[in-house]
């Protein structure tokens, strides 16, 4: 049987809103764009972010994106790269008026200007009075931005596989990335997508964890692709748990929920976060946060039965605002707990939420790797976008509004990198008879009869592994036991098997193939983190609780091939600025 | 608990059948959504298939019909449903496998309906300017989830999927038309003339008995209707 092929100028794999953003600006430069993804676009992720998108657009109140990079490279607690960040924050007011004129139907101002709320981690005058940054959607920005991105994709006739499952990227023996093999769900069918260039636009992982806020598709796929074609994984013990969270459950509960008056209290009725930061109070930096909730819960101050939780309060906020800036989140809360939130606080706790580690890239999306001993060089062909990449602009913590900005301004900016490639790339290179051939072994090692173990209960069994041994707090010896337990559960999974051996939507091998992509995440994020001996931002060492900027100011790789670390400096000179330097973080 | 789900796999059946479950009472939590528990089942029969993705009722992955109703198996609460709770595949479109049907003919009647802003006057530098009240015209449009509920409980799109809009991409013409900085309302209505398109609404309502999100496609379609009337004057 000869394999399906097709050939596209560019393939992105993804279609959340990075890979729509990226494909759109490619079709609208008459690029041919091809976006391969495992669910109908409009399902991605990019769906369920809630609160907003940072653009010092200055609407409510005075704000410039100098200002908006001091807040990101103090919340990424100095791992960030500034010149990244740099780019970021200048591309945000342009990226947001972009998607007004796509049509997103942003809330708006009486002077008919977006709305924007109070986020956390923002601040005017490089750490002064709290800042008006986020543009939203009501609550449902993510929804409104994915929506618009594509159907303005439908409007620019960017070519969809939609539910096509991608298997692993394709290269040549010069290390040259020549496209993917992905499977037809629906049929069963595998297809090589030859193209001249890749962008991985996949997004993150937060299937890692037992408890998390993430759809169930978020499987990390295009970072395991990434790690078995030899890429490193940039900065994974870098895990974020967001705050709120419904508690036991894991639905998220805006940050901008907070933004719009809200806060935590403890058992005792307390407004704990005062203590813990006496000025941005409920609206710190979402790792001083979440550790502050999980230190009231393990001090003895948890609310409920259980003592395992805190409440979110709204209901001094008033009927009205909550149903017009947080619709969203009242009909979660009125679905899944039966309270409404103008009424009744809402139970919540820390949950894993984004993947602030990834791919390796440089603020054009090409995905960078060290050469030999010496400096990063791009990897000819293949780019990465959104939360499978890591540029890095989160550093050691991400910014609430920052990850919907990441997703477009380095979406487009890849795009544009592209767009200036192929006008030198003409023909696509000669891909080699055999060079799909470990992708097909990778589909075809599910097609064994099924014996061993279920998928469904090793995957039960590494998010309960992840919550325990990597979750908010860690230490050595709960890391390095949790890191066996990952790496047999991996070994386990080589002996399991499936029962579903149809060719039409086979979801077993699908949630099989993704669980493969699961387990060797799981093992780079508990590797980096055991190796990381201080706190930093997400990661918060027990046994290490100091950041130590003398050793650790530096980006981790894990080697996918041997498990080995290595490490890279932080990009600390911004484009045109001056450098940040590293300070204690309070807020 | 006890299920009876719609069950084809044309790479191994000749025809559809039911086929019943049954879910250990001890395994149901209080709260527990009808996905929780499809999930549990398939852990029991992993070559049960259908889509999911998001679990809270935003991605619209996982419509389904519960019961003899179209609903979001993540937003249904397994409580309130009658046993054996039946499950079958949204009516009146193709099946793939189970309880996932073909939506391609749901998507072409969305593209149908040009879902996008048009507005070919030059961009401002920043924001085009929308006031609050122009805004809240969109409530109730842009929530769309594009599950397939509405549309496929719909008598009218049922006899005509491929000539009937249907209530989600009306939803969406009558989004865009009512958009204060979209342009294009008469090329709009033109698309939408002619006995089938948007005329085979008979007001049935069916679509906004079940929409998952609360919205209403038939109230919509009336606007487009009063504007079409409007402008034959």
């Amino acid at each position: 049987m000869t394999l399906a092929r097709r050939r596209f100028d560019t393939l992105i794999i993804g279609a959340g809103g990075g890979g729509l953003r990226a494909a759109l600006q490619l079709a609208q430069a008459d690029a041919r764009v091809a976006v391969v993804s495992k669910v109908f676009p409009t399902r991605s992720h990019t769906v369920a972010a809630q609160g907003g998108v940072n653009a010092a657009l200055a609407n409510v109140l005075p704000d410039n994106w100098h200002w908006h990079m001091f807040d990101t490279v103090k919340g990424s607690d100095y791992l960030g790269d500034q010149d990244a960040i740099e780019y970021m924050c200048r591309a945000a007011p342009r990226v947001v008026y972009e998607l007004e004129h796509f049509g997103v139907p942003f809330s708006r101002l009486e002077s008919g200007r977006i709305y924007q709320r109070a986020f956390g981690g923002q601040s005017r005058d490089f750490g002064g009075e709290q800042a008006v940054r986020t543009c939203a959607a009501a609550d449902r920005t993510g929804h409104a931005i994915l929506h618009s991105l594509y159907q303005q994709n439908i409007r620019a006739r960017t070519h969809f596989f939609d539910e096509y499952f991608a298997i692993d990227l394709v290269k040549d023996d010069e290390g040259y990335f020549l496209g993917a093999l992905a499977v037809d769900i629906a049929s069963g069918e595998p297809l090589l997508i030859e193209a001249k260039t890749t962008i991985l636009a996949t997004g993150g992982a937060g299937q890692l964890f037992r408890t998390n806020t993430n759809a169930l598709i978020n499987t990390g796929d295009g970072m395991a692709m990434a790690l078995r074609a030899g890429i490193p994984l940039q900065d994974m013990e870098f895990f974020q748990f967001h705050p709120t969270g419904i508690a036991g459950k894991g639905m998220l509960i805006t940050e901008g929920a907070r933004g719009e008056g809200g806060y935590l209290v403890n058992a005792d009725g307390e407004r704990f976060m005062e203590r813990y930061a006496p000025n941005a109070r409920d609206l710190a930096s979402r790792d001083v946060v979440s550790r502050a909730i999980a230190t009231e819960v393990r001090e003895g101050r948890g609310v409920g039965p259980n003592r395992d939780h805190v409440l979110l309060k709204l209901d001094h906020l008033g009927a009205d605002i909550v149903r017009k800036r947080l619709p969203g989140i009242r009909d979660m809360a009125l679905t899944f707990l039966h309270i409404d939130p103008a009424e009744t606080p809402i139970p919540v706790y820390p949950t894993a939420h984004y993947t602030m580690g990834g791919i390796p890239t440089d603020r054009h999306g090409q995905v960078v790797v060290p050469v030999a001993q010496g400096a990063e060089e791009p990897v000819p062909g293949l780019y990465a976008v959104g939360e499978c990449a890591c540029v890095s602009v989160h550093g050691a913590n991400r910014l609430g509004g920052n990850s919907l900005l990441d997703i477009l301004v380095f979406g487009r900016a890849a795009a544009n990198h592209v767009i200036a490639q192929l006008g030198e790339q003409r023909y696509h290179r000669q891909m080699p008879e055999r060079a799909a051939e470990p992708a097909l072994a990778r589909l075809a090692r599910w097609e064994r009869p099924g014996q061993g173990e279920s998928v469904g209960a090793l995957r039960d069994e590494l998010a309960r592994v992840m919550e325990d041994h990597c979750g908010v707090f860690r230490n050595e010896d709960v890391l390095r036991e949790g890191l066996d337990k990952v790496r047999t559960l991996r070994e386990r999974l080589q002996r399991a098997g499936i029962d579903d051996h149809s060719r039409v939507f086979n979801t077993a091998r699908m949630e099989a193939l993704e669980l493969e992509n699961l387990m060797d995440i799981a093992v780079a994020t508990v590797t980096s983190a055991l190796a990381r001996t201080e706190s930093r931002g997400a990661h918060s060492r027990i046994d290490y609780p100091e950041r130590d900027d003398q050793r650790w100011l530096r980006h981790s790789l894990y080697n996918g091939a041997d498990g080995s670390m290595d490490y890279k400096p932080v990009r600390m000179k911004p484009l045109t600025v001056e450098t940040f330097p590293p300070k204690p973080r309070t807020y | 608990m006890k299920f009876s789900i719609y069950r084809y796999d044309p790479d191994q059946d000749d025809k559809p059948y039911m086929r019943d479950y049954v879910l250990d009472d001890a395994r149901i939590e209080p709260g527990m959504m009808l996905l929780d528990a499809l999930l549990l089942l398939k852990a029991q029969d992993e070559t049960l298939s259908f889509r999911r993705s998001c679990g809270e009722g935003v991605c619209g992955s996982d419509g389904m019909n519960i019961n003899g109703r179209n609903g979001l198996a993540c937003v249904t609460p397994l409580k309130n449903l009658a046993q054996p709770v039946k499950l079958r595949p949204l009516p009146g479109l193709p099946v793939i496998r189970d309880l996932v049907v073909d939506l391609a003919q749901f998507y072409s009647q969305y593209r149908a309906a040009r879902p996008w802003l048009i507005n070919d006057e030059p961009c401002p530098e920043v924001e085009r300017l929308q006031t609050p009240a122009e805004r809240e015209r969109l409530d109730g449009l842009y929530e769309c989830i594009l599950c397939a509920c509405c549309s496929t409980a719909c008598p009218s799109f049922w006899w005509n999927p491929d000539k009937f809009l249907g209530p989600a991409a009306l939803l969406q013409s009558w989004r865009f038309l009512a958009d204060s900085r979209d342009r294009a309302t008469e090329e709009r209505l033109d698309g939408l003339e002619g006995p089938f398109r948007l005329f085979r609404c008979h007001t049935i309502m069916n679509c906004v008995d079940v929409c998952p999100k609360g919205l209403n496609p038939t109230r919509a379609i009336g606007h487009i209707k009063e504007l079409m009337v409007k402008r034959s004057l």
